[in-house]
């Protein structure tokens, strides 16, 4: 294996435009589910009058944060159906973005360290087969013929029992796909406009009409939220209440390594998931802290368990340096599905609940959420995830089903 | 880590403790008597502040009793702990 050159940088990816006063539809969040809403409102719904606006920089959220893993072995049909309409799109993106951000399917190990794991697995991998999601499940010498530095001996404290694969899933270079859909969709005429921040709502009676901002009031037909961790203190000020909660989550790189990880590795029991970047660098996941927090940095014990969790699976690691740890924020809802929908004010969409694993999502978030906007009607693909589940009980429980957070 | 004090045994490290959620959230008095609309409201929506939360904190490896924390979500800050029986600290927000 050699290491694979980056793409290089196009000088010019778009323009920076002042906001106007008035758009048909005004999108909260910079980030890649922003981003792809843009796009896919202005590529599939001709809707081009639209403007995305960030309170920081362009991605510079949960989009710049994340470990990037992509896979859709979802256990319950709404999430496989969802999930893999993500990844066939993730499958033809650089070419219709004309953008190679490295999309790298080299397919997603989740191991399985208890007989409860085994069994879990096996029905997920029956699962995702009657859902038309490829996946396999593997013994541990298998196991280890996909990723030969893991250490499926028996004699560890939780030895590898086995693991599905699916072979399709893989990541991508996240800060060129944000780049990729901002290019695509200011050349559309979507106005992308940084370092503005929405601070309240301006509403006739019951229904949303624009938003007030650090750079003034902006009108807007529609209104759609994607603003990930704080998409509650968000909806608040216009009066929606939210059912979720922001945790820290974590990840962490090493320095750069010969490539010597050739998939995506992941545990939920031991939690800790693993890949390799393309440049070489071990990038390292583990869960979120388990109490509320905007501080963008977690807790310290979550790195030791998760460092300790990496050394007993992949032994060649126990020299490898930590070069970097950051923190994102994450919402999370009850059932851990995402919310995607009207709410109760009209003309006002939220986008939100992605939780741990919305990266993987952003295509058909984006393309979702730009239907569910221009027409005021949800997608058939997002109409499970609206937010009136938790009153119907129509929940979409993925907590644990689907394999570890991510 | 924070550092957070048990009423009981004093500070003590994040890691002994089990984290519980929002406090002060009522069980209803007549379940029977709520629509659909509150019960979901009681079984899944909580609040997700910016600043200032009152949080039920158990210390797991410790004496093992449930208490409130009043911490600052954007800070980190652990402003008080107080035990279940005593209101919020300086009234409800
Ligand atoms: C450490 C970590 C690892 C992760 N790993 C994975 C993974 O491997 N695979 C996966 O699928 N997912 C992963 N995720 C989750 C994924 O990153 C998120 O679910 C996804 O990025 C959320 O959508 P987004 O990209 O739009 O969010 P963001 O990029 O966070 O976009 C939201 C944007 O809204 C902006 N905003 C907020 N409030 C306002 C306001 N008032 N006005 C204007 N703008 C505002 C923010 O600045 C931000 O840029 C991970 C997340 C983290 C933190
Ligand atoms: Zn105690």
């Amino acid at each position: 294996m050699t290491a694979e050159p980056l793409p290089e940088h196009p000088d010019f990816l778009w323009r920076n435009p002042d906001p106007e006063r008035s758009y048909d539809v005004v999108i909260v969040g910079a980030g890649g589910h922003g981003l792809a809403t843009a796009y896919y409102l202005a590529k599939n719904h001709g809707i081009t009058n639209v403007a995305v606006l960030e309170k920081g920089w362009l991605a510079g959220g949960n989009m710049a944060r994340n470990t990037t893993i992509i896979r859709s072995n979802y256990l319950w049909d709404e999430s496989a159906a969802i999930y893999e309409h993500a990844l066939k799109l993730w499958e033809r993106l650089p070419e219709e973005l004309e953008y190679d951000f490295l999309f790298s399917q080299r397919g997603v190990l989740n191991l399985a360290h208890t007989l409860q794991d085994v069994r879990e697995g096996v029905r997920r991998v029956n699962a995702n087969r009657l859902n038309g999601v490829d996946a396999e499940w593997l013994e541990p010498d298998e196991v280890a013929k996909v990723c030969p530095i893991l250490n499926v001996s028996s004699r560890t404290r939780y030895p590898v029992l086995g693991g599905t694969f699916q072979p399709r899933a893989g990541i991508a270079k996240h800060d060129h796909v944000a780049w990729a859909l901002a290019r695509r969709a200011d050349e559309l005429g979507v106005d992308l406009i940084q370092g503005c921040e929405v601070t309240g709502f301006l509403k006739d009676g019951d229904r949303v009409v624009g938003v007030d901002t650090n750079r003034g009031r902006i009108h807007a037909g529609r209104v759609g939220l994607a603003a990930a961790g704080h998409s509650s203190v968000l909806a608040e000020r216009a009066g929606v209440r939210l059912p979720v909660q922001s945790h820290p989550l974590q990840a962490l790189v090493s320095e750069l390594h010969e490539p010597v990880h050739p998939t995506v590795v992941m545990s939920n029991h031991v939690h800790v998931y693993v890949s390799q970047a393309h440049k070489g660098e071990l990038v390292m996941g583990a869960g979120v802290d388990s109490y509320n927090g905007y501080g963008q940095r977690g807790s310290f014990h979550v790195i030791e368990q998760q460092m300790a969790a990496a050394v007993e699976l992949f032994p060649i690691f126990a020299r490898a340096h930590v070069l970097r740890t950051w923190g994102g924020i994450v919402d999370v809802t009850p059932d851990a599905s995402p919310i995607i929908g009207s709410t109760p004010v009209e003309n006002l969409y939220v986008n939100c609940g992605w939780g741990t694993g919305g990266f993987k999502a952003t295509p058909a978030a984006g393309w979702t959420f730009a239907h569910t906007i221009a027409t005021g009607e949800p997608h058939p693909l997002n109409a499970p995830f609206a937010l009136d589940r938790f009153t119907t009980g129509a929940l979409i429980d993925e907590h644990g089903a689907a394999a570890v957070a991510h | 880590m924070l550092l957070i004090t048990c009423p009981w045994c004093g500070p003590r490290n994040e890691t002994e403790y089990h984290y519980g959620g929002q406090a002060h959230v009522p069980h209803p008095e007549s379940p029977a008597d709520l629509t659909d609309e509150q019960w979901a409201e009681y079984v899944f929506y909580r609040d997700n502040p910016k600043g200032p939360f009152a949080e039920r904190w158990m210390h797991s490896v410790g004496c093992r009793r449930w208490f409130n924390v009043l911490r600052d979500t954007a800070t980190h800050e652990v402003l008080t702990s107080y035990r279940l029986d005593e209101p919020r600290p300086g009234g409800n927000r």
